[in-house]
Parts: structure tokens; sequence; C-alpha cells
């Protein structure tokens, strides 16, 4: 959870672009400028990923070593998520690309250290493990990484008894489970470790997700925030106080190209220009206005459409044949206002079309119209991320636009 | 769980707010019968799912399970005739709600259910 959040005021004023364009609120008129080659860029691209399904999924390759060692390996369709902390690797004993032998993380008892990582509708189960890591030109040494890997003990059974989600611990799916559909998930949220205070402690408080697994069974442990999994970003000797997620404007495609850029304000290609800052509430959150009505909202490169509200709020109707996305008769204009504690933006105008129809292109995997329901709540997942570059400043971490945690755009 | 409760008198329901040890607040909606009709929660970690769905867990892990078209990454509905889930929030973050519609009274809004 975050620690020591601070509500506090947008930093706003001064305009340092020189190298950013100055259409901060994203209007469709305007095109964003992405980062070209530099030692704190990394390329990422959206397509249709290591398993050929993924929709809206946004991917990158990291370089992952065994710790002080040259016994590296490079793996590639990883997502690129701002709404987790923490790498992730799927092992190839799921289907994934990893088959460097990573060393185990263990406890004081000498036994290896499991996590059960919860995302919203499923978990990845799998050894803790400890890697250098290099991303571009920024490197992180000794970092505590998950292997998923659901043969792992029997951590798979603990995390599904703890939560009750799906398992995602191989690539393609199984048993009529889904696939994690990725090599890996490189966690670049606005938090620095995937648990924070609460895992660290002992007794009822603990969340219950890192375990001490003596042989094949798993029971709840105490972990420290250093030795947690936690966003690679943090770690690094430079450009480390957050990311900026940099794709072009784009219609419905097969592929697109952009930039992950290391660092805030550290740097003549990583300027906070004239975007707006949204300080992150201690629920991780800001807020959306739509309609006349103010709902929580969190900026999220890793969820693969707008997911927002329900049917009857937005005039929307679900898809008939998947509940998850919105299937609008024809595509439909609406605008909603992000808003956090001294900053408003103005409102932005996005489009929603219909999920049925975009997905019978077989060959489509870019979709900036995709929308679904989401009761109560605004997710800006990839969709909001085209033609505008989205800043996640780090808790803790000072900026020039304050200090993190924040997002910005 | 172990928990701090708190009960508010309805006109149609009864609500039990539970806070869990780790900070997540759950909502139980209580109908004049007794029977729990809908649950919502949010907080930091998410809840267990086993324990909050109860006999109708085995009903929402099957149709998880159904393939249905391109997947969605993120946020997720389960909408069946005699019961929904919806699960939202990220990393640090998470709410959802899931309730039986043929059992919500027909005076209260679904949106007041959160």
């Amino acid at each position: 959870m975050t620690n020591g959040t601070k509500f506090r005021a947008a930093a706003l004023g001064a305009s340092l672009a020189v190298f950013l364009s100055a259409c901060g609120g994203g209007s469709s008129s305007h095109q964003n400028t992405i980062a070209t080659s530099a030692s704190n860029v990394q390329t990422i691209t959206v397509n249709s990923g290591p398993a050929g399904d993924y929709a809206n999924g946004v991917f990158t390759s990291v370089t992952v070593c065994v710790p002080s060692s040259s016994n590296c390996q490079v793996i590639d369709g990883i997502l690129v998520d701002t709404g987790s902390y923490g790498l992730r690797l799927l092992s190839s004993t799921g289907g994934g690309a990893l088959t460097l032998p990573l060393p185990h993380q263990t406890g004081s008892d000498g036994n290896p250290i499991g996590e059960c990582a919860p995302f919203v509708s499923a978990f990845t189960s799998g050894p803790v493990a400890t890697a250098d890591i290099t991303i571009s030109g920024e490197k992180a040494s000794a970092l505590p990484v998950q292997v998923i890997d659901g043969t792992f003990a029997n951590l798979a059974d603990v995390c599904q008894a703890a939560f009750g989600t799906q398992e995602q611990d191989t690539l393609t799916g199984q048993n009529g489970q889904g696939g994690l559909s990725a090599n890996g998930i490189l966690g670049v949220g606005p938090l620095v470790q995937d648990c924070g205070s609460q895992c660290a402690q002992t007794g009822s408080s603990n969340p219950g997700l890192y375990y001490d697994c003596a042989g094949a069974t798993c029971t709840v442990t105490s972990e420290g925030l250093s030795q947690q999994v936690q966003n690679p970003v943090a770690s690094f000797a430079t450009d480390n106080n957050g990311v900026i997620v940099e794709l072009p404007q784009t219609s419905t495609a097969s592929s697109v190209a952009g930039s992950l850029v290391f660092g805030i304000g550290t740097q003549s290609n990583n300027a906070l220009g004239s975007a707006t800052v949204f300080p992150i509430n201690s629920n991780v959150e800001f807020s959306t206005g739509f309609k006349g009505q103010t709902y929580p909202a969190f900026v999220d490169s890793g969820s693969n459409a707008l997911f927002f509200l329900d049917s009857t709020s937005t005039s929307l109707p679900e898809c008939s044949d998947n509940a998850n996305f919105y299937c609008p008769a024809s595509n439909t204009g609406l605008s909603a206002t992000p808003a956090s504690t001294g900053s408003v933006s103005e409102a932005l105008k996005f489009t929603i079309g219909n999920a049925d129809s975009l997905f019978a292109d077989p060959s489509a995997f870019v979709f900036p119209t995709l929308g679904g329901p989401n009761s109560g709540t605004f997710d800006w997942g990839l969709p909001f991320f085209f033609g505008r570059n989205v800043y996640t400043a780090i808790n803790g971490k000072n900026t020039p636009g304050g200090q993190g945690p924040y997002w910005a755009f | 769980m172990q928990a701090r409760v708190q009960s508010t008198q309805h006109s149609a329901y009864t609500l039990h707010e539970l806070q869990s040890a780790t900070g997540t607040i759950v909502r139980e909606y209580v109908s004049p019968a007794g029977t729990v009709f809908a649950v919502a929660w949010k907080g930091p970690y998410p809840p267990n799912l086993h324990e909050l769905l109860g006999s109708q867990y085995a009903q929402y892990e099957q149709a998880m399970k159904m393939p249905s078209g391109r997947a969605s990454h993120g946020p997720a509905t389960i909408r069946l005739p005699n019961l929904v889930v919806q699960l939202s929030g990220h990393m640090g973050d998470y709410s959802g709600r899931a309730y039986l519609p043929d059992k919500v009274p027909s005076s209260m809004s679904l949106e007041s259910i959160r």
C-alpha cells in the first residue's frame, strides 16, 4: 500500500516544453512527440504479443542476468504495466521465455520465498528470485523479481484458496483458464513495492502475499520492504523517479510502436512540459467527472480498454457475448474530466466503438476505441495513452512537478 | 476474516460493514428475510472470493473459465441470469461487488451497491 502518500497541490506553471509539443490535453488535432533513441528510452510496441492473441497489449524487452554475472537472457513480449509494481517473468514451465536459472530469494530459515501476486481478476504465483536487469541503458542490480511458475511448491493452490481469482501462470491458458498472453509483466506504476509495509508485519494485518515454502508446503511469512518484488525504475541509478509512456495517435491497426522513457525532468528528453500533474491519493486513485458525477479513477496501461461505469450511466450496452466490453450500435463520442487535489483537466473527448465489430478483424490488435464496463469507477486504460504522453511519478521521488506519486498528462 | 462490524438499517435491507485487519472494507446487504443479496468491497488488498460468494462461488468460477472471445485484461464483469460479479481496481487498490439480480429489492438502485 502507499507509504507516506502526500495530498498536495500540483506544481503548475512554467512551461519547459522544448522537446515536447504543448498539447497536454491530447486533443485530436495535435500530435504528441515520441522520444527517439537514447540511453533512457526503450522501444515499446502494441501488437498481438507472444501468444498472438492480445488486444491492446503494450510490450517491450528486458535483459535479465544472474546477479553479478554475464549469464544473461533477453526476454521480449513483456507487458508494460503502469498499474502494477515489479518485474514478473513467466517461466518456460508455463510456456514462457524464461530459462535462465535465477537464484531464489530465501528466508532466514533458508527456505525459498514464494509470492501470490494479486491482479484484479487473476493472480500470478511462483518464487521470488534475484536478478540484475537492464532496460535500454538503465540498470537495476540484485532486484527482487517474481518468477511466474505454477509448478512451484503448492503455492498456486494456496493463492487460489486465498483470493479465489483465476490462476494465470501459463502463456496460452489451459483447462479453460485464461493465459497470461505475455512472457512477463514490467510493473512501472506509481508505487515502489508490490505490497508495502503490511507484508512486513506478522499476524492478521499481513495480507498473505509472501510465503515461506518448505518443500511443497508454503506458509505466510513477513517480507521486508527491500526484499519485496518492486518497481525496477525506483532502483535505477539515474532517471529513477518515474516513467513516460509515449504512444502515437492511431486508428485500429495490427501494430503501433512508441517509447517508454525513464525519468521525469532528469534529461532533455523527459521534461514535464505543459503536462498537468494529478496527485495520487492513499487509495492509489484520483477522480474523474462524468455527466455531473464524480467517480474514483486511475490510469493503467495494463488495462486493455477504457473500462468505465456501467450501461445505465453511459447508455452503452454491454456486448451480448462478452459482458467485459461495450458494444454500441455505432461509434459513440463521450467526454470526461480527470481531477485531483489542486488539479482539474479540460474535458477529455473519447470515442467508444463496438467491440464485436472491432474484434471481427483477425489482423487487428490495436484498438483506440475499445471500452468496457467497470462499475462505479473510471479506469483510463491503454486507449487513453494513444496520442498522449502519460507520466507516472513514483511514490516519494522528487520531480520538477513535485514529489510522487502522481500521474501527469 | 477478522473484522469490525457496523450495521445500518435501511427500509428494504440491513447493511453490515466489515473492516478486515488488512484494511479492506466489505459491505453485506441483507434482506429482511436474512438473505445476503449483495456484497461489495474496497481496499488495498483483494478479499477472498470463496468467503464472499459462498455457495455462488462455483457458478462464478465456471463462468470465469468459459472462453469469451478476445480476453479483457483489467476489470472483469461476469453476468449470469442469477449472479453478477464485477472485479475492479489495480495493484494496491481493489474494489468490486457481487449481487443476486432477482433478490435485489425493487426499490434499490444497483448503483447504490458499492
